[in-house]
C-alpha cells in the first residue's frame, strides 16, 4: 500500500506553518481589536487620549518642577523660578517633608513618638495569627517586617535605651509566641487592645488591665456556671459589672502604689494626624464587627420584641448622617450621662463611629444570613445544636464568609469617615492638619501638596483593604462551582 | 417536649419560663425589654437633671423667634427678619436641592462610566477603572476640599472677564462663567409671562402650573395608549408601535407652551464688577454638587457594571433564539434582570448622597445642618431641641426616599409564584 509515495501529486509531508499575516498578529492586531475596531471605538480612543493629554499637560509641568528640600513656600518658589524660569509653577513637596511628623503624629509629644509606633507596629503582630492563619510564609514576612521596622523607627525617632530594650523584649517574645504557640498568640491578640490603649494614652497600666480583668473574671464565672445555661451568662455579666463599678478602681490604685508601671499621660487633644485616624478607625472596626453580628442576629431573631428593637436602632442610625451623630457626641452626650461626668472626646467619637458602622455592618451580615439556604438552619437544628452553638458552628462561619466584600467595604467607608472628626474639633490629617500647616507663615499657600499626600495615603490603605478582601474571598471559597 | 397536635400540653409550671423553649422566649424578651427601658429611663432622667442644673427647659419656642442671620442661597424668599423656622425650611430646601440634583447627575455619570468600563476599548476601560478606584478609595471630604481649592485658587475673579481683551473667557458657548466666588449660569426668561399666583410671599408662576398640567395629561394619555396597545396585542398578537405617538404626546404640547410663553435662556452679562441678568450660583453649592456627583458616580458605576455583568450571556442568546430583535432583547430581557440587581444598592447610594450632603459644612453651604444645626443652634443655645429636630428631619427624608424606592423596587422585582 505504498502507492502514496509513488504518486507525484500526493504530498507526503506536512507543510511548515506559515507565519500569520502581519496585520493579524502581535501589537497591530491588539491595537485593531482593542482600540480601533469601529468608528465608535476610534472616537472613544481619541477621547481617552484627549483626557490623558489634558491631565498630562496640566499636571506634568507642575509635578516635574517639584521641590523636595526647602524650609518655606517662598524658598520653594525661588528654587523653581531659578531652575525653570520666573513663570514656572511647581509642586512644593518640601512641606510634606518639613511637617511629616505633624501629619503622622499630630501634636503628640515628640519624645514619646515611639509609643504610637509600637502600638501600631504590634497591631500587625496581633493581626498576623488571625489574618494569615494558613499562610506561614506571608505571616513570617509580616511579623518579621513589623517587628524590625517598629524597632528601627522607634530608634530613629529617639526612644531611649530602656524603652528600646523593653520594646525588643516584648517584640521578640511576641514573635516567638506567634511562631511557637498559635493558640496562645490569639490570647495575646485579645490582650492587644488594652496594651495599645495604655501605650497611646499613657497613665498607669493597671487601669486598662483592670478593665481586661473584668472580662477575664466574667469569662471564668461563665465557664464555672456553664451548666446553668442562661443563668451563667447573667451571673457573668453581673459579676463583671460589679468588678468594674466597685472593685477595679481600688485594686488598680492598690497595685499602682506597689508597682506603678506608669507612662507619661497624653491627653486626647494632643492626638492628631494619621495616629488619630488610625486609632479611631481600628477601634471602630474592631468594635463594630461583633456589635454588627449581634444586631444582625437580633434583627433575624424569632423574638418580636428583640427584633423590633434591632430594627429601630438600625434604621435610626442608618437614617441620619454621621456628622449629626458626631455632633451628638460632642454636644449632647454630656446631657445623657449623670451630672458631672465628662469623658474623653476621642472615646465619645469612637463610640459614635462604632454605633454608626455597626448598623451598616448588621445590614451586610443580615444579607449574608438571608443568603444561606434554609437547609443549613434545619441541619443545625437536626444535629441538636442549641441556638448559640448553631450560630457559632454552622451559620455564622458561612454567613460571614458570604458577607466579606460588604464587611470590608463598610470598614473602608468607616475609615474614610474618620476624616469627619475635624468637625467636632479633632485634628484629622486631611482638613485640620492641612489648615494648621497653611496657617503657619512659612507654608501659606500650600494647597495641593497636603491634599495629594493625605489622599495617597488614604488611597493606599483603602485600596489595600479592598484587595485583601478579594484575596480572602478567593481563599475561603470552598465550593468548586 | 412533645409538640404534635392533640398531645395534652403539660400543666404550666414556673420553671418552664426557663427550661421550656416555648416560654423561655417570653422570659428573654421581658428581661431585655425591661433592661432597655431601664437604660432609657436612666438616660432621660440624666437629661432632665442636667437640663435642670443648667436652668433650661425643653421647648421649641425658639423656632418662632427672629433668626437674624442671612442665608446666601435660598429657594424661597428669606431675610434675616424671618423666624428660625423659616431659616430651617430654607436649609431643608437647600439640602433637597443639592441632593436631588446630585442624585440625577451622579446617576448619569455612574451609568456612563459603568457602561464604558465594560467597553471593548482597552484605553477607555482602563481610564474608567482608574476613575472609579481613585474616587471610591479617597474620602469625600478630600474631593470637596480639592474642588473647592480648584474653584477658589485657579478660577479668575469676576472682573477678569472685563474689558476688550479679558484675561478669562466664558465657556460653553459664552453661557457659563466660572469665577472664584460664584459660577454665573444663564437663567430662564419669558417674553410673554403669564403672571404669578401669590401665595403669601412665595409665588407660583402660571407657566409652571401649565407645564405640570400638560405633562400630567400627557402621562395619562400615554398610559391609555399603552393599555390600548396591550389590548390589541392580546387580541391579535401584533403590538402597534406606540413610541412616536408617546413622544409626540409629551413633546408637542411642551414645545407649544414654550413657544407661547417665549421661553429662552438669559445669558449672564457683566455689569460693573459682577455678573448680572443670569443666575449666580454660589460656589459652595457648585463645589458640593460636583464633589457629590463625582464621588457617588464612582459607586454607581460599580453597581451598574455589576448589574450588567450579572445577566448571563445565555439570556441574550435565548432571546435571540426566540426571534426578538436586539432592541427588544435589551428592553424586555436584559434590562429588567439587570435593574433587579442594580436598584437596591442604587437606593442606598441615593440615601448616602443625601446624608453626605451634610458635608456642606466643609464649604459653608447653608443646608439643614448649616441653618438649624449650625447658626440657629449656636445663636439660641438649644442643642437638644435643634439636634433632635434635625435628626428627625434627616430620618424622615431617608425613610421617604427608601420607601419610595422600595415601591419602585417591588414593581421591577422578579414575580415569583
Amino acid at each position: 500500500m505504498s502507492q502514496t509515495q509513488s504518486v507525484a501529486f500526493v504530498r507526503d509531508s506536512m507543510l511548515p506553518p506559515e507565519p500569520p499575516p502581519t496585520r493579524a498578529s502581535g501589537a497591530i492586531l491588539w491595537l485593531r481589536e482593542n482600540l480601533f475596531s469601529g468608528p465608535l471605538n476610534i472616537a472613544l480612543t481619541l477621547l481617552g487620549l484627549g483626557i490623558l493629554w489634558l491631565l498630562f499637560s496640566t499636571l506634568w509641568p507642575w509635578l516635574s518642577h517639584s521641590v523636595w528640600n526647602a524650609n518655606s513656600m517662598a524658598e520653594c518658589r525661588q528654587i523653581i523660578a531659578a531652575a525653570h524660569g520666573p513663570d514656572a509653577s511647581g509642586a512644593c513637596f518640601a512641606v510634606i517633608k518639613h511637617r511629616w511628623n505633624q501629619f503622622v503624629f499630630g501634636f503628640y509629644p515628640v519624645d514619646l513618638y515611639w509609643r504610637p509606633v509600637l502600638a501600631f507596629g504590634s497591631l500587625f503582630l496581633a493581626l498576623a495569627p488571625v489574618l494569615f492563619a494558613d499562610n506561614p510564609r506571608a505571616r513570617r514576612i509580616v511579623i518579621g517586617l513589623a517587628a524590625v521596622l517598629t524597632f528601627l523607627i522607634s530608634a530613629v525617632l529617639g526612644a531611649n535605651g530602656v524603652e528600646l530594650g523593653a520594646m525588643a523584649v516584648l517584640l521578640l517574645a511576641w514573635v516567638a509566641l506567634i511562631e511557637a504557640r498559635r493558640d496562645w498568640a490569639l490570647l495575646a491578640t485579645l490582650i492587644y487592645p488594652f496594651l495599645a490603649t495604655w501605650l497611646l494614652w499613657g497613665g498607669t497600666l493597671w487601669e486598662p488591665a483592670m478593665v481586661l480583668a473584668g472580662f477575664v473574671i466574667g469569662f471564668f464565672v461563665w465557664r464555672a456556671l456553664s451548666a446553668y445555661g442562661m443563668f451563667a451568662f447573667a451571673a457573668a455579666v453581673l459579676v463583671a459589672a460589679f468588678w468594674w463599678l466597685a472593685l477595679s478602681d481600688i485594686v488598680a490604685r492598690g497595685i499602682a502604689t506597689v508597682l506603678p508601671m506608669r507612662l507619661t499621660p497624653v491627653t486626647s487633644d494632643q492626638f492628631g494626624g494619621f495616629v488619630l485616624s488610625i486609632t479611631i478607625g481600628v477601634a471602630g472596626i474592631a468594635l463594630s464587627l461583633p456589635l454588627g453580628i449581634i444586631l444582625a442576629l437580633a434583627r433575624r431573631s424569632d423574638l418580636p420584641v428583640i427584633k423590633m428593637m434591632a430594627v429601630l436602632f438600625i434604621e435610626f442610625i442608618r437614617g441620619v448622617p454621621l456628622i449629626t451623630l458626631l455632633f451628638v457626641a460632642s454636644l449632647l452626650l454630656n446631657y445623657f450621662l449623670p451630672p458631672g461626668t465628662n469623658f474623653d472626646i476621642i472615646l465619645r467619637v469612637i463610640i459614635m463611629v462604632t454605633l454608626f458602622a455597626s448598623a451598616y455592618m448588621a445590614e451586610v451580615i443580615r444579607g449574608g444570613l438571608a443568603a444561606l439556604p434554609k437547609g443549613q438552619y434545619e441541619a443545625a437544628d437536626a444535629l441538636g445544636l442549641d441556638y448559640w452553638k448553631a450560630q457559632r458552628l454552622v451559620i455564622l462561619p458561612q454567613a460571614l464568609k458570604i458577607s466579606i466584600p460588604g464587611i470590608v467595604s463598610t470598614f473602608i467607608g468607616m475609615f474614610k469617615d474618620t476624616t469627619l472628626v475635624v468637625f467636632v474639633g479633632l485634628f484629622d490629617p486631611l482638613k485640620a492638619m492641612s489648615d494648621t500647616i497653611r496657617a503657619s507663615f512659612e507654608w501659606k499657600g500650600a494647597y495641593w501638596e497636603p491634599y495629594i499626600f493625605v489622599g495617597s495615603i488614604f488611597f493606599i490603605l483603602c485600596f489595600g483593604m479592598s484587595r485583601y478582601s478579594m484575596h480572602l474571598e478567593r481563599r475561603l471559597k470552598r465550593d468548586h462551582r | 417536649m412533645v409538640d404534635y397536635p392533640g398531645a395534652a400540653s403539660p400543666p404550666f409550671r414556673l420553671s418552664m419560663l426557663i427550661y421550656d423553649r416555648r416560654y423561655r422566649s417570653l422570659t428573654i424578651q421581658a428581661v431585655v425589654f425591661i433592661g432597655v427601658m431601664l437604660l432609657a429611663s436612666w438616660l432621660i432622667d440624666n437629661t432632665l437633671r442636667n437640663l435642670a442644673i443648667m436652668g433650661k427647659t425643653l421647648s421649641f419656642d425658639f423656632l418662632f423667634r427672629r433668626a437674624g442671620y442671612d442665608i446666601p442661597q435660598q429657594l424661597i424668599p428669606y431675610t434675616s427678619d424671618d423666624t428660625h423656622l423659616r431659616a430651617t425650611i430654607v436649609g431643608l430646601l437647600n439640602t433637597l436641592q443639592v441632593s436631588i440634583l446630585g442624585c440625577i447627575s451622579a446617576t448619569v455619570v455612574g451609568v456612563v462610566v459603568g457602561v464604558l468600563r465594560l467597553s471593548n476599548n482597552w484605553l477607555i476601560a482602563r481610564l474608567m477603572t482608574v476613575y472609579v478606584e481613585v474616587f471610591r478609595n479617597i474620602p469625600l471630604l478630600l474631593w470637596i476640599l480639592v474642588i473647592l481649592a480648584i474653584f477658589t485658587e485657579t478660577m479668575p475673579p469676576p472682573n477678569a472677564y472685563r474689558g476688550e481683551n479679558p484675561a478669562a473667557s466664558m465657556v460653553m458657548f459664552d453661557m457659563i462663567a466660572p469665577t472664584n466666588r460664584y459660577t454665573a449660569v444663564p437663567s430662564i426668561g419669558m417674553s410673554n409671562p403669564p403672571g404669578v399666583i401669590a401665595l403669601g410671599r412665595e409665588g407660583i408662576s402660571w407657566a409652571l402650573i401649565a407645564y405640570a398640567v400638560v405633562l400630567a395629561a400627557a402621562y395619562v394619555a400615554h398610559r391609555l395608549l399603552r393599555k390600548r396597545a396591550k389590548r390589541i396585542q392580546d387580541a391579535t398578537g401584533r403590538r402597534p408601535s406606540t413610541l412616536w405617538i408617546s413622544l409626540a404626546l409629551y413633546l408637542v404640547p411642551v414645545a407649544l407652551l414654550t413657544w407661547y410663553f417665549g421661553l429662552h435662556l438669559v445669558p449672564p452679562v457683566l455689569k460693573g464688577f459682577n455678573f448680572a441678568e443670569g443666575l449666580n450660583l454660589d460656589n459652595a453649592f457648585v463645589v458640593l454638587w460636583l464633589a457629590l456627583t463625582l464621588y457617588t458616580g464612582a459607586f454607581i458605576a460599580e453597581i451598574v457594571r455589576a448589574g450588567i455583568m450579572s445577566v448571563s450571556k445565555g439570556q441574550t442568546e435565548a432571546a435571540y433564539a426566540l426571534g426578538l430583535r436586539p432592541r427588544r432583547t435589551m428592553s424586555l430581557v436584559v434590562l429588567p434582570q439587570a435593574l433587579r440587581v442594580i436598584i437596591p444598592p442604587l437606593i442606598s447610594q441615593y440615601l448616602n448622597l443625601t446624608k453626605n450632603s451634610s458635608l456642606a459644612i466643609a464649604v459653608g453651604y447653608m443646608d439643614l445642618r448649616g441653618t438649624l444645626g449650625g447658626t440657629t443652634l449656636n445663636q439660641t443655645g438649644r442643642e437638644m431641641e435643634a439636634m433632635v429636630l434635625m435628626m428627625g428631619i434627616y430620618l424622615l427624608l431617608s425613610l421617604i426616599i427608601s420607601g419610595g424606592m422600595n415601591v419602585f423596587n417591588s414593581r421591577v422585582k422578579l414575580k415569583e409564584r
